[in-house]
């Protein structure tokens, strides 16, 4: 089956250029299909080689499809790598994307543009492919810029709105601050190590002596790119703003796949990363920040998809805790059962948008559950597994990090625990705002809420099974599972395994357990007493909002930060340059020159007078001339 | 030919230098200066019959036969010339009724 691999990537391509090139004349149930069948192709492969994998001979596979650069003794072959790690990436980008692949065919379905979408949703998991799949970090960066290239595209996907082709941009330009970064790392090991590849890079790397400046700076770029890619501190902004593209997207890209790529990124690169504690500490720093600073601005935020997405930015953080750590397989633990809930989150939340005839605001929700009972359903299940409540998938990898947190230090342990307990709050809050109490919408609304198509629903169930059992593969020894994910995982970070055993007592995480649940139980209680029983609603005019609730509403006046220090810096640097450098001295230049030719052009043109004798004479003098330069 | 080229040389060659020079001399002057494109054409064919003699008087001094072939190639391409030049200029006449050649200025800028 390995033998297959190279056609991973190809079926979405192709699906891609089908429905650019042909798009128009395909109906749109055909267009949908041929999308969606072009990843589930692409899913029953990875499965494939994914069940063969368990077998004790399995050994990781590089498919090496041609030799791409050869300068001197650069070597960059383009090149596949199939080990664990890469497979189960594979399975949920291709898994979760088909299942959002089918969804969009029921929410996009009046969208005039739905091949455009389909096209760009499969160049998408073209590129996510390559990222997952490269055998050296060239590649992975051609997927890095090509996710950031169809993440322009699909927030900007409805173009005739302004508003959403600004939010398309600060997200490319965010991305790029990071890619400036991954590109500077990629050039010091380049000219370091003299390859690109993972193996020979890793081999090399092992002549440096830990948290050598070598190190420490190479990882630092690759954690800047790992920054902007997945919306850490300070580069997150574009994420919330992100939410101005379809849910389908908010949900593939930025959920369950792009922004997980910096971590993948720093996963793969786990022994260079074990060989730079430095940096490692500066992760978990960025991380728990991050965790916290979203969950706390999510707490006032009333756009459901919004919340969400603050949400997505406190989870990220809390897999780089896991990262900063070292704790590379819990980190792609959260990684994965963030994938489920998050992306049925999302989901569902586009089905109540759907529900709503687009209507995004939860202050004019309410009472939804009798009327939307499936999407309330799965939607309940996903909060409850963003929440950390056993047995569903968010408490095992969550209370897995916290683990790891205590066994660093409380303190750690005690902020993540706090960012639990904002993000427990926060999402109750919003499923009550949105399904419980009374309606809030208008009479049109009303008359017009409809359980959403089978074609959304089924993805929600599915993804909400797998939120409930998606756990379970990574069942700690101290309630009696085998960890099947660190055992699968283990070739791949084995040399970061032995910093991976949080060496607790059985006793502590127990309790630490009960704790982190009996604390997001808590939480769930206080929401319901304050959105349910008491029936409190966010407030519907700004100017009510007070206090530090004012700055929460605000984000933290971040947007705004970032404009006055510096977009508007940059831009009136930029107008000068213009005025001064570009108009006046460089068009001055080039303008000049034309104006030069025009004026010896035109003192030369008074040569031609049409005279025969003047002609005549000036023939003589010239032959003069020229016998007397003979001459001399 | 000794005895030719003796008397020839009773003649310095300087002198027949400067007859040339002379001749060529007015014969530039009057393609400059003069606005009557015949008298043009004489002038051309004085140049061209200076440099005629002072090659025949080279070749005389020095016992060689060349000179005296080139001048009758000078001859022959002068001939053809003027038959190709006056055609010309009849045909200048035939359309501005003049042979002024101050009036032929419509190539001006």
């Amino acid at each position: 089956m390995t033998q297959l691999a190279w056609l991973i990537p190809i079926f979405p391509l192709v699906g891609f250029l089908i429905n650019a090139l042909w798009g128009k004349k395909l109906s749109k149930s055909a267009s949908g299909i041929a999308g969606s069948a072009a990843v589930l192709a692409s899913f029953v492969i990875a499965l494939g080689i994914f069940l063969g994998s368990h077998s004790e001979s399995f050994q990781p596979v590089t498919v090496k499809l041609f030799d791409w650069i050869s300068a001197g003794t650069l070597n960059i072959p383009f090149e596949f790598l199939i080990d664990q790690f890469a497979l189960m990436m594979l399975l949920i980008v291709t898994g979760i994307g088909f299942l959002i692949h089918v969804y969009s065919i029921g929410y996009m379905h009046d969208d005039e543009g739905f091949q455009r979408f389909f096209s760009y949703l499969n160049l998408f998991i073209f590129f996510m492919l390559l990222l997952v799949m490269g055998n050296n970090y060239l590649i992975v960066f051609i997927g890095w810029e090509g996710v950031g290239l169809c993440s322009y595209l699909l927030i900007g996907f409805w173009y005739k709105n302004q508003a959403y082709n600004d939010a398309a941009k600060k997200a490319f330009i965010m991305n790029r601050i990071g890619d400036l970064g991954f590109l500077l790392g990629l050039f010091l090991m380049a000219k370091t190590f003299g390859t690109l590849t993972f193996s020979e890079v890793f081999e090399a790397s092992k002549a440096y002596s830990t948290d050598s400046s070598m190190m420490i700076a190479i990882t630092v770029l690759l954690f800047i790119g790992a920054i902007g890619k997945s919306a850490q501190l300070p580069l997150y902004t574009w994420l919330p703003d992100a939410m101005a593209g379809p849910t389908p997207v908010s949900a593939l890209i930025h959920a369950a796949t792009m922004v997980t790529a910096g971590i993948y990124l720093i996963a793969r690169s786990n022994p260079l990363f074990s060989a730079a504690p430095f940096t490692q500490n500066i992760i978990l720093v960025v991380g728990l920040l991050t965790a916290i600073f979203a969950a706390t601005i999510g707490l006032k935020q009333n756009d459901i998809k919004k919340v969400l997405a603050y949400s997505t930015v406190s989870q990220l953080g809390f897999m780089f805790i896991a990262l900063g750590l070292g704790a590379y397989t819990t980190a792609f633990f959260h990684v994965t059962t963030h994938a489920f809930f998050k992306a049925l989150l999302f989901l569902g939340a586009g089905s109540v948008i759907h529900a709503m005839g687009g209507e995004q605001d939860i202050r004019f929700m309410g009472g939804l559950k009798d009327k939307i009972p499936t999407t309330y359903k799965t939607f309940l299940i996903g909060t409850i597994a963003i929440a950390g409540i056993p047995p569903l998938a968010g408490f095992f990898s969550k209370d897995e990090i916290l683990a790891f947190a205590f066994g660093r230090s409380p303190i750690i342990w005690a902020l993540g625990a706090i960012a639990s307990m904002v993000t427990a709050f926060y999402m109750f809050r919003l499923l009550f705002l949105t399904f419980f109490g009374e309606f809030r919408g208008t009479r049109h609304q009303l008359e017009h809420l409809h359980e959403s198509p089978a074609s959304m629903t089924v993805p929600l169930m599915v993804l909400a099974g797998l939120s409930i059992v998606g756990g379970f593969m990574g069942v700690p020894e101290v309630l009696g599972g085998s960890h099947w994910l660190k055992e699968y995982l283990s070739p791949v970070f084995g040399i970061s395994l032995s910093a991976e055993a949080a060496h607790l007592s059985h006793t502590t995480e127990y309790v630490l357990m009960a704790v982190a649940v009996a604390l997001a139980a808590a939480m769930i209680v206080y929401a319901k007493s304050l959105y349910v029983t008491k029936g409190v609603l966010p407030e519907q005019n700004e100017i009510d909002i007070k206090g530090y609730a004012k700055v929460l509403y605000h984000k933290y006046y971040i947007d705004e930060l970032y404009d006055k220090f510096i977009v508007q810096p940059m831009s009136a640097i930029s107008g000068f340059l213009y005025r001064f450098v570009e108009v006046k001295f460089v068009d001055g230049i080039v303008n000049g020159l034309g104006q030069l030719a025009m004026g010896i052009a035109q003192n030369l043109r008074l040569l031609q007078t049409g005279a025969t004798g003047f002609y005549i004479f000036i023939m003589v003098i010239s032959i003069i001339a020229a016998l007397f330069l003979q001459v001399f | 030919m000794e005895t030719v080229s003796e008397t020839i040389r009773l003649v310095p060659i300087n002198w027949y230098l400067a007859l040339s020079t002379i001749l060529f001399s007015i014969g530039v002057a009057g393609v400059l200066l003069r606005r009557n494109a015949i008298v043009i054409f004489m002038s051309i064919e004085l140049m061209l019959n200076s440099v005629n003699l002072l090659l025949a008087a080279f070749s005389a001094y020095s016992n060689n036969p060349a000179g005296q072939v080139f001048v009758f190639f000078i001859m022959v391409v002068a001939a053809a010339e003027v038959a190709v030049g006056l055609a010309i200029l009849v045909m200048i006449f035939r359309n501005t009724k003049s042979t002024d050649i101050n009036t032929l200025s419509n190539l001006k800028w």
